[in-house]
């Protein structure tokens, strides 16, 4: 991308001892900075991982676009998956600063060589669950968030900034559609709590499995890359979540979920972390329709991508063909007719 | 420090087939990092002879006094913009669609943490 002003002075364990001096002061890794190449790794599989879930994200809402109860329910819905498209593609070109390219971590995506987060591996079954994962999975979303914006590498951290500043109205509007239904009808009130009794644990399990067996934990740390262990993150929903479902008027599905005073938190059950990992795995509700899409989707725009390359290429030469005949005083005004 | 229009400057600058009126040299734009974690700002413009005259005139014009840690500088004929009118039709699709803004929601403000 630019061009290297500085040769070559330092050695290695120079490097190494300048970015320890970089993360240990809090500061920021910056694109051009020299960086362990395992850290570079791990960033390049997180915010792909990260890039993938947004992308991945957009097909359990998109499934209700058509089927909207009406046209503000659909406008707000179109321009809530159109953010999650946009968020992919902030994570995509962070990604690409580290020197992974687009294509390469699309072909990894639909191989099933990276992941996504498990929690878009459950089905949503009617409207009402797009108030849930907008309330419950975009809430727990900006809790893993929040933190990020201060991770060490820069690029990611700003690409969270922007994230972050949009899932807001992600959240409202669900919080507001759950709200709305709580007004209507029993069946509306029934609707919404066996929707919360579905995305509850899966959205507790977004933070990733416990701290005692979250092997990349202690390494993302110590890099900066996280700031907070998945069970802190956990705990944080838990306490932000109640009150809510106390406001809204719904329980969580979980009897040992109370107070506690000692503690200053909410106790919780612990999450099932068999279902979790063969959802990694790949055993969940919606793994392979998941992969399918995007990987139709994938195929089928091939010819479009080809075809703009090749509509360019055309432009190009035209341009060389005709542009010796410019004229000097040519103005913008004049050039834009 | 001269606000420059790099639309306008692109269409004048390929006028010429190496983006310069021969014996001037090129106008360049120029983005300084302030510190790290923050992006890459435009601060201005300057003419430099090629590009790594334009980095070091960068720092000497934009950084004397540590207003930076990273440039970037780039032909301004090779930054292509949207049209000068602030009123710019193409930004028009998002002026209508308030219900992108959290504010558009009503939540009673006794819901915490929202």
């Amino acid at each position: 991308m630019t061009t290297q002003v500085n040769d070559n002075r330092f050695d290695e364990a120079q490097l190494q001892e300048q970015f320890d001096a970089t993360i240990e002061a809090k500061d920021r890794i910056e694109p051009r900075d020299w960086m362990p190449e395992a850290y570079r790794k791990t960033l390049i599989r997180q915010v792909a991982q990260h890039a993938h879930s947004e992308i991945i994200g957009m097909q359990p809402e998109g499934n209700w676009i058509s089927r909207a109860p009406s046209l503000r329910r659909k406008a707000i819905l179109l321009a809530k998956v159109q953010d999650e498209a946009g968020h992919g593609l902030y994570l995509y070109s962070a990604a690409e600063t580290l020197g992974a390219t687009r294509n390469e971590l699309t072909e990894k995506l639909v191989a099933g060589k990276q992941k996504y987060s498990s929690i878009f591996n459950y089905p949503t079954l009617s409207y009402t669950d797009v108030g849930t994962i907008g309330w419950l999975v975009d809430g727990a979303a900006i809790c893993n968030q929040v933190p990020l914006c201060r991770t060490s590498f820069g690029p990611y951290g700003r690409a969270m900034i922007r994230v972050c500043k949009e899932e807001s109205f992600h959240q409202r509007q669900g919080y507001e559609l759950l709200m709305t239904m709580m007004r209507g009808t029993e069946t509306q009130r029934e609707m919404v709590q066996e929707s919360v009794n579905r995305f509850w644990w899966p959205a507790l399990m977004m933070f990733g499995p416990p701290d005692d067996n979250s092997p990349n934990t202690e390494q993302s740390m110590a890099w900066g890359i996280k700031t907070h262990t998945n069970d802190e993150l956990r705990q944080k929903f838990v306490d932000m979540s109640v009150p809510q479902a106390e406001a809204l008027g719904v329980t969580f599905p979980d009897e040992n979920l109370k107070w506690n005073e000692e503690r200053g938190h909410y106790d919780f059950s612990t999450p099932n972390w068999d279902e979790f990992w063969a959802v990694v795995k790949g055993d969940g509700p919606c793994n392979a329709q998941r992969l399918a899409h995007r990987k139709r989707a994938w195929d089928e725009g091939a010819w479009v991508r080809e075809a703009a390359l090749a509509f360019a290429e055309n432009q190009n030469a035209e341009a060389a063909e005709t542009t010796p005949a410019a004229d000097e005083s040519t103005t913008a005004e004049e050039a834009a007719k | 420090m001269t606000e420059t229009n790099p639309g306008a400057a692109s269409a004048k600058d390929n006028s010429g087939s190496t983006g310069s009126t021969r014996g001037e040299w090129p106008l360049y734009e120029v983005f300084v990092r302030g510190k790290r974690g923050l992006n890459h700002v435009h601060v201005g413009s300057l003419h430099a002879a090629d590009d790594q005259m334009a980095v070091h005139h960068a720092r000497d014009v934009y950084t004397r006094r540590n207003e930076g840690v990273s440039i970037w500088v780039v032909r301004a004929s090779d930054i292509t913009a949207s049209s000068p009118d602030e009123k710019d039709p193409m930004f028009a699709p998002s002026g209508d669609k308030v219900y992108r803004h959290p504010t558009f929601y009503d939540i009673p403000s006794d819901v915490p943490h929202m």
